[in-house]
């Protein structure tokens, strides 16, 4: 049964290959958001894009579709402490709220910003936790449908 | 350390942490949403004290300066919001402990609990335009959420109908705020009043107000805006009705609509007294079509949702009138109404948890089996007709004596006899549910449930009883806050910007 599941073979060999530069990309976006276009949301949703492919290719059933639903909004929590714990951090450490506290570094090198790039990878870990989990819920509606 | 943010990072760090928790230990959501509401409560009496002395707070967030980056504008007005709103959150969630134990996916709930009061708190503190937009989607699609809550075909209904609506506003404000930018190249409220005062009252400004009305008088519900809400909020469950009808609409609406009219378009019933005719004028339609709509309804919630409707009526034509009395009559009539209509939605959701239905011609007996939720029903029904002592009389009272101070006394005339309508439609719910007799298993309202409600009637007694106080540091200033008008700008720019 497991071996039947999702698309052809063709399908998943490709996805095989092409799912790990995708969600490379999407990483590159995300560090590189406070000097190119993009940032964490386009980037968090270039990764999610990732999933969403392996998803799409491999499938699966109610019971690891549920589970991965479970994870996916661990996730997506922990981003949202995490970006507002950058916040917050500017409020204990320099006494106002989202204060970029940090260094600024030189302009256009890739440790600069301050926070920025922190502020990036916290909401990456929301929107694409948060997609993935939009996509399972829509396709859990078929198991809820089924019942 | 400064409390300003705290507003609305304590529900939001709560919204996030609620789904963690969960996993760990199933309770703890209920627990993390009532300290944190409690907290929030605490920091709003801090925040009216403090403003006794301070007329304008100013928080600059990540320490930019107001027309470039996001200020929180912390005043009287936005002060006395936040009271209200941390006094429903806190009984709703109270309440939920044992109403919401019947749904699962608890979590959800408490998250979405605390994203619509992160939403209310920002958008009566923020400062900045495209915030407050923001702000007010937070709120908004949590609330769609937490109509659909119960998932079945009548709140699903509800839901879809409320969203549609909810976004013709929200996205004709959001058209609103682009032409804004476009014209005057800023996001800042105080920056914006500025610019549109050097303007003056071009078509442009008349016609982004029109718009912007447009989308609050759809969140606010008046007539002829309203029909989303006889449908949504009673769909939802009843903490959230509470919630909703009792600040919700108040904030989104009530709140946005008189903090840019006063405050940032400048206007003042001395100069254009037409304008404020028209919202006289839409009050006393809402008042009017609502009240006798409620009159028909045989579902408890329904009326009640329909009451609400006819309640926003007076607030809009306290706002209408404009002088001191008219407007700290509207002021406070969003605090007594916030109290009474919480509390009469808690008791519906009492009820159905007795007796399983909300059908008025099906209830009966209640008062015998449920004093604690009759008498609170009694209070809250009495405070919203407007029966001395209770604060419900005085909240009106300023708005009636506004209107006659600005000569207005056929409109008086009509407030007066309209409220009759209120007590119409209360005591029929009083009549059928709790006066009539009746056979029924329904057992006493759990304990978290009465102390909620019990809460809301000691606020409610006390309030009226202490009405010159609450004029005097709550009400009054609040009302001055707006009838400052223009000088919010300066307030903004000013002095008084400083870390709190």
């Amino acid at each position: 049964m497991s071996t039947r599941q999702g698309m052809s073979l063709i399908v998943k060999t490709v996805t095989n290959i092409i799912v790990g530069f995708i969600f490379i990309y999407g990483v590159y976006i995300i560090l590189h958001g406070h000097l190119t276009p993009g940032g964490g949301f386009a980037g968090g949703v270039i990764i999610a894009g990732a999933f969403i492919l392996r998803f799409l290719a491999f499938g699966s059933g109610a019971k690891s579709e549920k589970k991965s639903l479970n994870t996916a909004s661990m996730f997506e929590s922990a981003g949202g402490i995490l970006f507002i714990g950058i916040a917050i951090l500017g409020l204990l450490l320099a006494g106002t709220f989202f204060l970029n506290f940090l260094p600024k570094g030189t302009p256009f090198y890739l440790l600069s910003a301050g926070i920025i790039p922190l502020c990036n990878i916290a909401i990456s870990i929301k929107v694409g936790a948060g997609l993935f989990s939009i996509f399972l819920a829509l396709a859990a509606m078929k198991y809820v449908m089924e019942d | 350390m400064s409390f300003i943010p705290m507003f609305f990072v304590i529900p939001l760090v709560s919204a996030f942490l609620i789904p963690i928790l969960g996993k760990i230990y199933k309770p703890l959501v209920w627990i993390v949403s009532t300290v944190a509401s409690f907290a929030l409560f605490v920091l709003a009496l801090y925040g009216i004290t403090v403003t006794q002395e301070i007329p304008m707070i100013v928080y600059k967030m990540g320490n930019w300066p107001p027309p470039l980056g996001i200020v929180m504008a912390f005043d009287s007005f936005s002060a006395l919001m936040v009271l209200v709103i941390s006094i429903i959150v806190f009984t709703g969630s109270l309440f939920s402990l044992r109403y919401m134990s019947r749904y699962t996916g608890q979590w959800k709930f408490y998250t979405l609990f605390m994203l619509i009061t992160a939403g209310m708190m920002g958008v009566s503190i923020t400062g900045d335009l495209f915030n407050m937009f923001v702000f007010l989607e937070i709120a908004a699609i949590s609330s769609y959420a937490l109509v659909a809550f119960g998932v079945g075909a009548e709140e699903l209904e509800a839901s879809f109908k409320y969203m549609i609506m909810g976004e013709i506003g929200g996205l004709t404000f959001l058209l609103a705020i682009a032409l804004i930018y476009a014209k005057t190249s800023t996001l800042n409220l105080a920056d914006i009043s500025n610019s549109l005062q050097v303007m003056g009252h071009t078509t442009f400004f008349w016609m982004v107000l029109g718009m912007m009305l447009f989308a609050f008088f759809i969140k606010a519900a008046l007539v002829p805006f309203h029909s989303w809400l006889p449908d949504a909020h009673p769909a939802a469950p009843a903490p959230i009705s509470s919630l909703l009808s009792g600040t919700f609409i108040k904030v989104l609406g009530i709140y946005t609509t008189a903090r840019l009219v006063f405050n940032i378009f400048g206007l003042t019933r001395a100069n254009d007294p037409l304008f404020f005719n028209i919202l006289i004028g839409f009050g006393l339609l809402s008042i009017s079509f609502a009240g006798l709509t409620a009159l028909s309804q045989k579902d408890y919630k329904r009326l009640l949702g329909f009451s609400s409707v006819s309640q926003i009526g007076y607030i809009m034509l306290g706002f209408g009138i404009g002088n001191y009395e008219g407007v700290a009559g509207a002021i406070f009539f969003i605090l007594a109404h916030a109290l009474a209509k919480g509390l009469l939605f808690l008791t519906s959701g009492a009820v159905v948890h007795a007796a399983g239905t909300r059908d008025l011609d099906k209830l009966s007996g209640l008062g015998e089996r449920m004093p604690t939720t009759a008498w609170s029903f009694r209070f809250g029904s009495l405070s919203l007709i407007g029966i001395p002592p209770l604060v419900g009389f005085f909240a009106k009272f300023y708005i009636i004596l506004g209107t006659i101070k600005a000569g207005f006394i056929w409109v008086a005339l009509i407030a007066i006899l309209l409220s009759v309508l209120t007590l119409g439609y209360l005591l029929k719910i009083e009549n059928s549910v709790f006066m009539k007799k009746g056979k029924t298993d329904a057992k006493k309202a759990p304990f978290t449930m009465r102390i909620a409600m019990v809460f809301l009637v000691v606020l409610i007694v006390i309030f009226g009883i202490g009405f010159q106080t609450i004029i005097n540091f709550v009400v009054g200033p609040a009302a001055h806050a707006l009838l400052r008008g223009l000088e919010y700008s300066h307030l903004v720019f000013g002095s008084f910007i400083m870390n709190f």
